[in-house]
């Protein structure tokens, strides 16, 4: 053990010493102390506080501190429909969280709009802010939410730099989903519908 | 009063308010469903027959709410308005009905009876777009200030006029 020691050109380290990336250091913080900021609109709230709850115990990963003023938070959970009246006070909270912050959207309502396809309901909070992670379900089991802040973690301890140039890059910058809406009434294209096309010259050929 | 059926509507009334409303405008139709008494009263002569049903008894005022009747069988008219009384002496209720048109659905407001009716009275205003003369503070309620649209009409679209995607766009780099 001793002969290989001295024959290896590493650095000799005093014991309790261990060697890293001032980067990976501040992302290990990060990701072992994420302070969630509980944006709970609906029924995924609900799930959302048995997350935190004695059972499903969200203080094994670190993010059991529920903080109420985003001042003090660093991970949003936005839980539920986000309807557009409550859109620019969720865009105002997300903007008074400091860097680094990151988004988790959970459920099917806060990622797509869920059921609710109608004029007061925004379709995906990832239109108008940030977000890191989706958590699909309706609602999500407390399970979903914990994988989903692991994944989180990961994501923090891969890309983590203490200057936080991860968010500098052009992928984060981007926005999440381009902004087209469907045309308000559908139009029938029969070029890219073999079936349609099918029906269509059956119907010309009865006619004739 | 006679009602023959639970679940039939009965046209027969020998109802006191009834008679009284028929003494002060007329005419007024009037039916029974389920026991329940309903009486439909011409709308320029609303707020008189609401202070005299008022002044009969009804001093709860349960609510104020619209329907609207676009492509409906039989209407005759866009809107209908619903107004459900009550008396807290004797448990007595009455549903009041009238009818409102476009341009300009109005009607008059009746905060001046009942405090009650003004959140309510906004509600439909917002939701409608029926326009209550003499109400205070005629505002929206539930949809934001700068909406412009009466979403619960049958004439707009289910998924909105764009409304929903009107908002700045915050990526990493704004926040």
């Amino acid at each position: 053990m001793a002969v290989t020691q001295s024959e290896s050109p590493s650095l000799e380290l005093p014991e309790n010493v261990v060697v890293s990336r001032l980067d990976e250091l501040a992302s290990w913080c990060r990701k072992n102390s994420l302070w969630p900021m509980p944006f709970a609109t609906a029924c995924c709230g609900i799930e959302l506080m048995a997350t935190g709850a004695a059972k499903h115990d969200l203080s094994r990963f670190g993010a059991e501190v529920f903080r109420f003023s985003p001042r003090q938070c660093d991970l949003m959970i936005v839980a539920g429909r986000v309807v557009m009246k409550m859109l620019p006070v969720l865009q105002r909270i997300w903007q008074q969280m400091h860097e680094p912050k990151w988004c988790i959207s959970m459920g099917a309502c806060a990622s797509t709009g869920g059921v609710f396809d109608t004029y007061a309901v925004v379709q995906g909070i990832d239109r108008f802010i940030p977000v890191d992670m989706y958590v699909p379900g309706c609602p999500p089991r407390p399970e979903q939410l914990i994988q989903a802040i692991i994944d989180l973690q990961d994501k923090i301890q891969e890309e983590g730099t203490i200057a936080g140039r991860e968010f500098n890059t052009r992928q984060r910058q981007e926005k999440k989903r381009a902004l087209v809406e469907y045309p308000e009434t559908l139009t029938l294209d029969a070029s890219r519908n073999p079936n349609l096309q099918r029906e269509l010259s059956k119907s010309a050929s009865n006619l004739n | 009063m006679t009602n023959t059926s639970d679940t039939g509507t009965e046209t027969v009334i020998e109802n006191a308010h009834v008679r009284v409303l028929n003494a002060f405008c007329g005419p007024v139709e009037s039916s029974i469903y389920r026991k329940q008494q309903r009486v439909i009263v011409p709308t320029e002569k609303s707020f008189d027959a609401l202070s005299l049903l008022k002044d009969r008894g009804f001093d709860l005022f349960i609510d104020v709410t619209c329907v609207d009747y676009l492509e409906y069988r039989k209407a005759k008219h866009r809107y209908g308005l619903v107004y459900l009384l009550a008396s807290t002496m004797n448990t007595e209720r009455l549903t009041v009905r009238l009818f409102v048109d476009d341009p300009q659905p109005t009607v008059a407001s009746v905060v001046p009876l009942w405090e009650a009716a003004n959140w309510l009275e906004r509600e439909v205003w917002d939701l409608f777009g029926i326009n209550f003369t003499g109400h205070p503070d005629l505002r929206r309620l539930v949809m934001p200030e700068e909406f412009t649209a009466h979403p619960l009409r049958k004439d707009y679209p289910l998924q909105g006029r764009g409304e929903r995607h009107n908002f700045p766009v915050i990526t990493r780099d704004h926040s």
